[in-house]
């Protein structure tokens, strides 16, 4: 029995469709950690992106080492040293957010690089041509290279999210109950870990193929020319 | 206890990782080849196993296919009157390389069909066989573009070699995790590890970046 649900032994499917409701309250701590953990990424890697795009060498050069050893380490190892680092200095979170914040963290550094990259394949004329028209640089930012960046930006961001749901399970080393430690906790009870594993793995298929097609959709749909501007 | 004492374990944790990872790049780099060029054949089987291997292990999560391997697979293996029970290392090596290799498997696929078309035409009408088309045509101007992506690869192999410890082989991170539940020092210890974890990234990513070098040489025209 978990989260109040029994399973049914008496055989293959009814054991498969017996544990499937509990499996899928694992699924939905997953998605969660994978939405929290995403937005994470997306603000701190916003904060690194502004810091290496500092003029100055003592703030981008930095923020650049941070970008590698982030990208550099498992997100194991990271996990595992804000999960007992952190309370020894007074910090102490449930579990859960330990691990969304790790996972943001991790892909902080990937996100960087993407906002980067999106910004800076802009082409040169753009920046060069809204100079000449006398353009602020807040408005050539907000006009100009923002609606071109985007679209470049929004699939592959996309693409990490996707990433960052495949590693949610790593979540389980610190007691989050998120789906593949739900269906171990299962396959440890009843001594069958085939079934629960194999769903597992099978909902994850379903998952990632969903968001994959959502981000193809989104590539497509968006304005390979920029955002259309009112 | 002084924090030089763990460097001995942990040196010895960490030539686990190196193994794991020299072992699971090579046979994820072979996995890679295999189904990439798979993916591409006129044969409709071969096709079809191609693209249901790189849709499974590009689905779904790394740890969900090690516990597979190491924990449902001794099951499957009972349910059919087969010993499938895997020593950790062997569920460890596979399910890194498995895993790795879907990954490159789109890679290998994507630079052989970024070779210019016209060469395709170019050795249809000089009649060289598919084969030839194949190791002369195809691959030496693919595998140099195939190589920045596979240094990525590289490195992400390495960090997922922590996730072994999982299944109790002793590598970097299972050494770490015992020295902390012995001396409860984690700061130093998980400083020291990552540490660690992020020099010997540095190594593999100069290492394929010499390797990218080397094979950089096949672009050009030998006589």
């Amino acid at each position: 029995m978990l989260f109040g649900i029994e399973w049914d032994t008496s055989g293959g499917w009814a054991f498969a469709v017996s544990i499937l409701p509990i499996l899928l309250h694992g699924l939905w701590v997953t998605i969660q950690a994978t939405v929290l953990g995403f937005i994470i990424a997306l603000i701190f890697g916003l904060v690194l992106a502004a810091l290496k795009g500092a003029p100055t060498r003592f703030i981008a050069w930095p923020a650049k080492l941070v970008t590698e050893f982030l990208r550099d380490t498992p997100l194991l190892v990271q996990l595992f040293f804000l999960y007992y680092v952190l309370p020894d200095y007074g910090l102490v979170f449930p579990a859960f957010l330990t691990g969304a914040l790790a996972l943001g963290l991790q892909y902080s550094a990937y996100t960087s690089e993407v906002y980067r990259g999106g910004l800076e394949a802009v082409a040169r004329g753009q920046r060069e041509a809204a100079r000449a028209l006398s353009l602020s640089p807040t408005r050539t930012f907000t006009h100009i290279i923002l609606p071109q960046a985007i679209p470049r930006i929004v699939p592959a961001l996309g693409n990490y999210l996707v990433s960052i749901m495949k590693d949610v399970p790593v979540l389980s080393v610190v007691t989050v109950l998120e789906m593949l430690n739900v269906a171990k906790i299962i396959g440890d009870r009843t001594f069958n870990y085939l079934i629960p594993l194999s769903m597992v793995g099978g909902l994850y298929l379903i998952m990632t193929l969903i968001a994959s097609y959502g981000v193809r959709y989104l590539d497509t749909r968006l304005p390979k020319h920029g955002l259309p501007l009112k | 206890m002084e924090w030089t004492s763990y460097v001995g374990p942990l040196m010895q944790g960490a030539w686990v990782t190196v193994e794991l990872t020299v072992y699971s790049t090579l046979l994820g780099g072979l996995f890679a080849f295999l189904f990439g060029i798979g993916k591409l054949s006129p044969n409709v089987l071969i096709k079809s196993v191609s693209v249901a291997y790189i849709e499974i292990f590009r689905g779904t999560s790394l740890l969900v296919q090690l516990f597979w391997l190491y924990f449902a697979l001794p099951v499957a293996g009972d349910a059919l009157g087969i010993d499938l029970r895997l020593a950790p290392v062997t569920a460890g090596v596979m399910a890194l390389a498995l895993n790795i290799g879907a990954y490159g498997a789109e890679v290998v696929r994507g630079a052989i069909q970024s070779v210019p078309h016209s060469q395709y035409e170019a050795a249809k009408a000089l009649n060289f066989t598919p084969r030839q088309v194949l190791w002369r045509i195809s691959l030496p101007q693919a595998i140099p573009e195939m190589m920045p992506t596979f240094g990525n690869l590289a490195v992400q192999n390495l960090k997922d070699t922590a996730l072994v410890s999982l299944i109790s082989l002793g590598d970097l991170a299972f050494r770490a995790e015992q020295i902390r539940n012995f001396t409860q020092d984690s700061t130093t210890v998980y400083t020291l590890v990552l540490l660690m974890y992020f020099g010997m990234a540095l190594v593999v990513t100069a290492l394929m970046k010499l390797l990218e070098r080397y094979v950089g040489q096949w672009r050009m025209v030998r006589r």
